[in-house]
């Protein structure tokens, strides 16, 4: 595969709120999407190779066969003052949900990355102030993609997670969210700057379908998966939680063939892939 | 502010006891583990302060004599439904060696399947109800998903209705006036027919009596 050109970058950064005439020339667009965006363009190929895939979830298990070793891995607490800690995490995975997260993206993106963020386990107190420095802090890393089988029923949290959707969608980490299993307002899978994704009763992990009535944006596997969990082995799971990081794998395939794109890019290109427009378009 | 109390007196005499709290718990279990036609169902209540889940109630295979037991409130597959207030459903759960470990130590019994729901009361976790051993069929389906997730939110709702009168009662213990009104609404709640109309004829003569002597 062709070393894939680097991310479109000024030297000397443009003034934030407009384009002078002379500017023009140098905002040229080396990497469009084509005119036609197929699966063949879009992962033909792709192993995710040079992607950084954070999982933020419960930790992911070491050493795992269907995971590797994880190229990092941090837990995230908070301190005296609500100050971020962030530390080398040597428990591993406290559940076996981010392990099976990570086992999801490894399937589909190999050799991709796999950076584990811990914000659960730590006490039931503080998990939505956990959750929120975890991601400003995956996004401080740039990570490319962040895995996010999460959200938070508290609305206090609502728009400090919407302004870090923000900034990571103005930073080039695309954030995929799981929407919530149950009836209730969560967040930040309903923010339009991420990708959101939900459960469709299929088989095939790379089976995944444009929802033209969001805020659900996707769908794709999340019934009876057989994942990676604790202790080296595998167990079957249901829930968005086990969809979400199908289209992390995706977007990981993307992003190693495509690194310039951006996240409504990324979003698009999933979107012309997906198995309902594909259909669509012949 | 003494209206307040009195109203949460009324309240707490009509919402009912420990008795009945216990029931709905208990009553929340049997249910769902019909709904399912599981083996097993059982509750556990988040107690924060502890920060741990506390298993409240049980129908099925496990014993009573679990209740009462506390874990963790945020490590292991329950205590990551409350810290994430995400539903999970989760088969072959034996391959999860820390989890065998674990339950058969405390339980001699071994699901090899769960559904594990977050109580959720607006923006509170109440506690996460569980599912054990449903049967197998070929596929787990997204309505099943959906029922759990129905069932656990009417639960929760019923939960926190009775939870709002054992506090109401817990704070009026210490206020012996509010507390006999409360207990005067219960009596008079649970009057039938004739006994009750001479109560309220009574307690309406009350009223005018007092009304009379201010």
């Amino acid at each position: 595969m062709a070393t894939p050109p680097e991310p479109e970058q000024l030297d000397d950064p443009l003034p934030a709120w407009s384009l002078p005439r002379d500017a023009v020339s140098r905002i040229r667009i080396a990497n469009p999407l084509p005119e036609r965006v197929d699966r063949e363009w879009a992962i033909g190929g792709a192993t995710g190779a040079g992607v950084k895939v954070c999982i933020l979830d419960s930790g992911v298990e070491r050493g795992h066969p269907l995971v590797g070793e994880p190229a990092g891995a941090v837990v995230i607490s908070l301190g005296e003052n609500g100050e971020t800690i962030v530390e080398p995490d040597e428990e591993g995975d406290l559940c076996g949900h981010g392990t099976a997260c990570a086992g999801i993206v490894h399937a589909i993106a190999p050799a991709a990355e796999i950076h584990s963020v811990r914000v659960l386990g730590a006490g039931f107190t503080g998990t939505g102030e956990t959750m929120l420095a975890g991601l400003r802090w995956a996004v401080e890393q740039g990570f490319q993609v962040v895995n996010m089988s999460l959200s938070t029923t508290k609305r206090q949290f609502a728009e400090l997670l919407h302004e870090l959707a923000d900034t990571a969608y103005f930073r080039r980490t695309v954030l995929v969210a799981s929407a919530h299993n149950l009836p209730v307002e969560s967040f930040p899978w309903r923010f339009s700057s991420v990708i959101s994704v939900g459960s469709h009763e299929e088989e095939d992990p790379l089976v995944y379908y444009a929802n033209p009535d969001p805020p659900v944006e996707f769908f794709a596997r999340g019934v009876d998966v057989d994942v990676a969990w604790v202790g080296g082995g595998t167990i079957r799971a249901t829930g968005n939680s086990f969809a979400t990081p199908c289209i992390s794998g995706v977007a990981a395939l993307i992003l190693g063939k495509h690194p310039s794109l951006a996240p409504f890019q990324v979003k698009t290109a999933l979107y012309q892939t997906s198995t309902n427009v594909q259909a669509s378009n012949g | 502010m003494a209206d307040e109390r009195l109203q949460a007196a009324v309240a707490a005499g009509l919402l009912g006891s420990e008795e009945e709290f216990s029931r709905l718990l208990r009553s929340i279990v049997e249910v769902a583990r019909a709904i399912f036609g599981a083996r097993a169902s059982s509750i556990f209540l988040l107690d924060e302060e502890a920060d741990e889940l506390v298993f409240a109630a049980v129908a099925g295979e496990e014993e009573q004599f679990l209740v009462g037991r506390r874990l963790p409130s945020s490590t292991g597959i329950a205590g990551w439904v409350a810290s994430s207030r995400t539903p999970l459903v989760l088969e072959d759960v034996q391959s999860d060696p820390r989890f065998a470990r674990d339950v058969a130590a405390d339980t001699g019994y071994v699901p090899s399947g769960l559904m594990a729901v977050p109580l959720l009361e607006e923006e509170r976790v109440l506690g996460v109800l569980q599912v054990l051993d449903r049967p197998q069929r070929s596929r787990f389906s997204l309505q099943e998903m959906e029922l759990l997730g129905l069932f656990g939110s009417q639960a929760a709702i019923a939960l926190s209705l009775l939870g709002t009168a054992r506090n109401a009662r817990a704070a009026l213990a210490g206020d012996g006036r509010s507390m006999l009104v409360a207990r005067l609404a219960g009596a008079l709640d649970h009057l039938e027919g004739e006994r009750r109309q001479a109560a309220e004829a009574l307690l309406q003569s009350l009223v005018t009596l007092l009304a009379e002597r201010r």
